[in-house]
């Protein structure tokens, strides 16, 4: 929806956070954590390039909103508890 | 167990429109990690200068100004200059550029940044290549790469120049603090931030970036590519302190072919060329040994 | 005082109170920025100098300093004004009302350092205002001007202040210089509604899509529009500090009852003044009207201005290739929607430094009037060019 120019700043000024952008409407791969197997090492949490990882009590949950499905988590994992399945499967 | 390695602060947000796989979001991200939160960045253009977004979307949680390609160092001086003069002391300047945005179009504005001294930390993403503008090669590109601008096949055929030293350019302007990080050593990476931030005048640092398209690799190997760019040598870690080198990280000495076997964009090389290519990095490496050696 | 146009650049900056200073030194800008690097030094002017390493960069890092809120100003000339052009476009999109003043000069090759105006012209759709000084107490009086002007709510847009390479930049002329205080209660300090800075997380200049990007434009242009009125609101208030005034847009002198008219800018209106006097003083009826703001161009007054004359001659001391003088091709627009049309011609002179002699002026003058009778043969003529039959000195 195009803003009024009377609504608009004088010069773009971004000031939303980009969690607007949906970007796990992107993946065609999406990692599945087996929460049993995992060793709490936090790595995967550290290598995610889009902070689409929270730690919970050193857990991995994925934010399926915002994972790309690149896999760098599933590579990385040292107790290969993580998988990619096919986006729409379990 | 659960205990982290690095701060676990984020200030990116999700959402950033970089590729899957990305090398240059967490070069973004452990920066941030390693400089908190009174950070000011400029972004000329590059891949960065798109991933936070179309207005109004930002991706980082800190202050963020665009600017014209090649004027990195101008703009780094500029907020810096205007904050001294408003008294404000306690910010970390930021130049975040691409490679090409540093070592070509924008190496008169670093060099000029460099010689004035400017406070502030010069960071260079480098995914070797004009990656933005689809892959054409730029200073920073590797001898033996793909391109687009150098394609296999043609009479030019892949790039046979070498790549910009450009540490040694930033050694030779005799800066305070310049080191080489790679995003598969987080801990490495955010302790060589938070040195740099201690420290006053031009700091600069090389992130290598691994890029899934412009290198034709798969984007789950980013960081296992990243690694064996230490590995193999051919990125190592090192930092320059007062005009000394000092290696963090040695490597394991892989052979450089594990490092070329996994991305497209070295596919064509003959064993050959391969070896040259080995002789290269050996070369390089024993001459950043004698340099930490020998104290200079 | 008696100073050049150039210390006039300078202490113009110095009572404005200009805070971070960027520049490169070019032939015939220097003595702008090295009397500002010793005022700076002596602590005179409390500001940041960088000196820079190219034209480029000292925009560039105008625009960045001026984002974090501290106001500048810098100087160039030719070759650096053109070098800049990529950044002044993105000053003028940005928002920033950065002054700086631009010694006009002939442009390469041939190499020159004289003055002509195709630098500062060839920068007219960058969407900064631009001013042509006659005097230097115009360029000191212009620049703290400027910074009120561009600085209001409405404008926020950057500003070039031009002097004629050496005629102004290294004549020395009476220049009143006024007290710090008296510029201090003029002109407050800059203090933009929104500037970068930690603790609020926005960005600078993002990327806009297609469906958004002319709304930003459109605001641009009513600034600019808005820029005109401003121009002649801030020179009366300033008329009321400083008791002085240089013109408005479009400065008139004898044009009340003038039958034509010869439009020009810069150093030249001076000489063309002179020259109007000494016409008139033989009963013709000639005027000069001196366009002081090119950016916003003063339509209306030219309008005004055109609709009672029989001819109007338009001096160019720039030529756009392929069409004729960018002063005489916007006279020109503005004229056309008038009912009644004066005859017009455009003259292009004084390029790469070529004196335009009283002579010259009077000359213009003659020819203007003959084709204020009979209509003009070629709408363009370029005087003074040794081979061209007509002779002019």
């Amino acid at each position: 929806m195009t803003k009024s120019y009377e609504e608009i700043p004088l010069t773009p000024i971004s000031d939303t956070p980009s969690t607007v952008n949906i970007t796990g409407l992107w993946r065609v791969m999406k990692p599945v954590v087996d929460k049993e197997k995992c060793k709490k090492c936090t790595i995967c949490w550290k290598f995610c390039p889009d902070v689409a990882i929270k730690l919970v009590d050193g857990v991995p949950g994925i934010d399926y909103q915002y994972c790309k499905g690149c896999g760098i988590c599933a590579a990385e994992c040292p107790s290969k508890c993580i998988v990619m399945v096919k986006e729409g499967e379990q | 167990m659960g205990k982290t390695t690095i701060p676990e602060d984020e200030f990116t947000y999700p959402g950033s429109t970089g590729c899957p796989g990305c090398g240059a979001n967490l070069v973004m991200r452990y920066l941030l990690k390693g400089l908190g939160e009174r950070t000011i960045v400029s972004i000329p253009a590059c891949c960065w200068a798109v991933m936070p977004g179309y207005w109004p979307s930002n991706c980082l949680k800190v202050p963020l100004l665009y600017t014209a390609f090649e004027a990195t160092g101008a703009a780094i001086s500029g907020l810096r200059a205007a904050l001294d003069v408003k008294g404000v002391n306690d910010v970390t300047v930021v130049g975040f550029a691409g490679d090409g945005g540093t070592v070509d179009i924008g190496l008169q504005a670093l060099s000029g940044a460099a010689e004035r001294r400017t406070d502030a930390i010069y960071v260079m993403y480098d995914n070797e290549a004009y990656m933005n503008t689809g892959i054409q090669r730029s200073g920073s590109t590797p001898w033996g790469a793909w391109t687009t601008t150098t394609p296999v096949g043609s009479s030019h055929g892949f790039k046979h120049e070498t790549k910009k030293d450009i540490m040694a350019i930033m050694q030779a302007h005799r800066i305070p603090y310049a080191a080489t990080v790679s995003p598969a050593f987080p801990e490495d990476f955010i302790k060589k931030v938070e040195k740099a931030k201690s420290i006053k005048g031009l700091r600069f640092i090389h992130a290598l970036s691994p890029c899934p398209p412009g290198w034709r690799t798969n984007p789950s190997l980013s960081v296992e590519i990243a690694r064996l760019a230490v590995d193999t040598r051919v990125f190592p870690l090192y930092e320059i302190e007062d005009g000394k080198v000092r290696i963090t990280r040695k490597g394991k000495g892989l052979p450089l072919v594990e490092y070329l076997k996994v991305q497209g964009r070295f596919q064509h090389l003959t064993e050959q060329e391969i070896s040259e290519m080995q002789k290269g990095v050996d070369d390089s490496w024993i001459m950043l040994l004698l340099k930490e050696s020998s104290g200079t | 005082m008696v100073m050049t146009g150039n210390y006039a650049s300078a202490y113009g900056a110095k009572l404005a109170r200009a805070e971070v200073i960027a520049a490169y030194p070019i032939t015939p800008q220097t003595s702008i920025v090295e009397k500002l690097a010793e005022f700076v030094a002596t602590g005179e002017l409390k500001a940041k100098f960088i000196p820079v390493e190219s034209e480029h960069s000292a925009m560039a890092a105008c625009i960045a300093a001026q984002t974090a809120g501290a106001r500048t100003y810098t100087a160039t000339s030719s070759h650096g004004l053109t070098l800049m052009h990529e950044v002044l476009m993105w000053a003028s999109g940005a928002r920033l009302p950065i002054v700086m003043t631009n010694v006009s000069r002939a442009m390469a090759p041939p190499w020159s350092v004289w003055v002509d105006h195709m630098d500062s012209i060839a920068q007219r759709d960058t969407g900064w205002l631009q001013f042509f000084c006659q005097s230097n107490q115009e360029v000191l009086d212009t620049i703290i001007m400027a910074y009120k002007v561009c600085e209001s709510a409405g404008v926020m847009l950057p500003a070039m202040i031009i002097e004629d390479a050496f005629i102004l930049s290294h004549t020395s002329e009476p220049v009143d210089v006024p007290e710090q205080q008296l510029v201090d209660s003029f002109l407050p300090a800059y203090s933009p509604d929104l500037k970068i800075e930690v603790g609020k997380a926005y960005g600078f200049g993002s990327l806009v899509k297609p469906d958004q990007y002319m709304e930003f434009r459109y605001k641009a242009m009513l600034a600019m529009k808005e820029a005109h009125d401003r121009i002649l609101r801030v020179e009366q208030e300033f008329k009321h500090v400083f008791g002085r005034e240089h013109g408005g847009l479009l400065e008139r002198y004898r044009c009340e009852d003038a039958e034509t008219v010869l439009v020009t800018a810069g150093s030249v209106a001076g000489t063309a003044k002179d020259v109007v006097d000494a016409l008139r003083a033989t009963g013709q009826r000639v005027g000069l009207a001196r366009i002081r703001a090119f950016r916003p161009f003063p339509h209306d007054e030219i309008r005004s201005l055109a609709s009672k004359l029989e001819g109007i001659a338009v001096l160019d001391r720039s030529y756009t290739f392929g069409a004729a003088g960018a002063m005489f091709t916007e006279v020109k627009a503005s004229v056309y929607s008038c009912q009644r049309r004066p005859v017009m011609k455009n003259y292009i002179a004084g390029l790469g430094g070529r004196d335009i002699t009283p002579k010259i002026l009077e000359r213009i003058f003659e020819d203007i009037q003959v084709i204020a009778k009979r209509g003009a043969e070629d709408e363009v003529e370029w005087v003074d060019v040794a081979g061209l039959p007509r002779r002019w000195r």
